[in-house]
């Protein structure tokens, strides 16, 4: 589904490049071409006609998933990923919370070792992008309006421009936002919540949907725990209590503290995809 | 508000079904939604009805069927209900709990005429 969130319909953009809007016809990541027919009811003529009077009603089933044609789309990005065996990590976090900064130091360190694409998704500006283009690295930005996330379809076309290349490292910045995100499946192999020690330790249970849908939790500006009072221990009790399964890493962009150990993860789960 | 991208999930389904089934007007939409799901339902009937205007469903009333949370116990084994995805078991009194049930956001059925 091609959602902005509603209110921004239509002002999604690639790089500057407006996404086609419904009623196209376009290709996707894995070569397919389709269509979105989205003819609106107001248009729709029914086949029959009732008598005049009272009209009749009746149940029609339906027993689908709202996110139904989300997860199409994902499922299509995830397909396509695997092919190439491109390894997709979601980042999601409350805003400022650092996660371009780690995805140049990210990109820095693995400069040599693994191919790295990005896309960026934030509600304007291409600021983003432009500091991760500045590493070497390709990046695409997606500006989503007013819109509060990014869903699989922007993304799907972010992929297409991208072309990844194969066991490359794919890296989709999500919108600065801990609720909306949560929900949308983009066809990523995992979601990493990154969680700042600046923010307060009580954020994965004020926010239980964002930590329960990542498998990793990131503590990033830990260099700055010496001057604050956040309770590291209480933070990942908070994170494991709504999802128990949760790995936690602590790192720290800024003084390379703990990064060994998430480069780490990342080869060790992009050599498990 | 990601509810008016759901909003619009919804609508997109209900088009599909009316060029499915041919039918030209809906009464009543009927949705699942999860106490656990991250939808808020004041928030999603709000959405619906901005959504919807000048479509198909217009002025069709939302009927939402709300899933209790449920959860299994690790430690006790046995099934508690959930009123967040973190309560503890109410059994043994034991968290996390796995969650097994009240996540769902769906379009069960329609009333239409």
């Amino acid at each position: 589904m091609c959602t902005t969130c509603g209110c921004g319909q239509g002002e999604t953009k690639i790089d500057g490049q407006a996404v086609p809007d419904h009623g196209h016809e376009h290709t996707h990541a894995d070569g397919t071409t389709h269509s979105h027919p989205h003819d609106h009811a107001h248009a729709y003529v029914p086949a029959h006609s009732h008598a005049p009077g009272v009209p009749q009603s009746r149940r029609v089933q339906i027993e689908q998933d709202i996110l139904a044609k989300n997860d199409a789309y994902a499922r299509e990005n995830r397909a396509f990923l695997a092919g190439r065996r491109v390894f997709a990590l979601n980042l999601v976090s409350s805003p400022g919370s650092g996660k371009t900064t780690l995805l140049v130091k990210t990109i820095e360190a693995l400069k040599g070792r693994k191919g790295v694409a990005v896309i960026e998704g934030d509600q304007q500006t291409s600021q983003d992008a432009e500091r991760i283009r500045a590493t070497g690295a390709a990046a695409v930005q997606i500006n989503t309006g007013k819109g509060c996330h990014l869903d699989a379809h922007m993304v799907g076309h972010a992929i297409q421009q991208l072309d990844p290349g194969e066991k490359s490292l794919l890296m989709i910045e999500n919108v600065g936002n801990l609720v909306c995100p949560a929900a949308f499946d983009l066809g990523e192999a995992h979601k990493v919540v990154v969680l700042s020690v600046t923010e307060g330790e009580d954020k994965p249970i004020k926010y239980p949907d964002m930590f329960r849908a990542a498998k990793l939790m990131l503590l990033n500006k830990c260099d700055l725990l010496p001057h604050l009072e956040f309770d590291v221990d209480q933070a990942i009790a908070y994170a494991r209590r709504v999802n128990p399964e949760i790995e936690v890493l602590r790192v720290s962009a800024r003084s390379g503290e703990g990064m060994d150990g998430w480069l780490d993860w990342i080869e060790s789960r992009a050599a498990a995809t | 508000m990601h509810e008016m991208s759901l909003a619009e999930g919804i609508l997109e389904l209900i088009e599909d079904a009316a060029r499915r089934e041919g039918f030209g007007r809906v009464r009543t939409v009927f949705l699942e939604i999860g106490r656990l799901s991250s939808v808020e339902p004041e928030a999603m009937a709000f959405c619906f009805d901005a959504v919807t205007r000048d479509s198909i469903a217009a002025g069709a009333r939302l009927e939402i069927i709300a899933v209790p949370g449920t959860g299994f116990c690790l430690d006790c084994g046995r099934e508690t209900a959930l009123e967040a995805v973190y309560d503890p078991c109410e059994h043994c009194g034991v968290a996390p709990v796995r969650v097994t049930g009240g996540t769902e956001m769906r379009v069960r059925e329609l009333d239409v005429e």
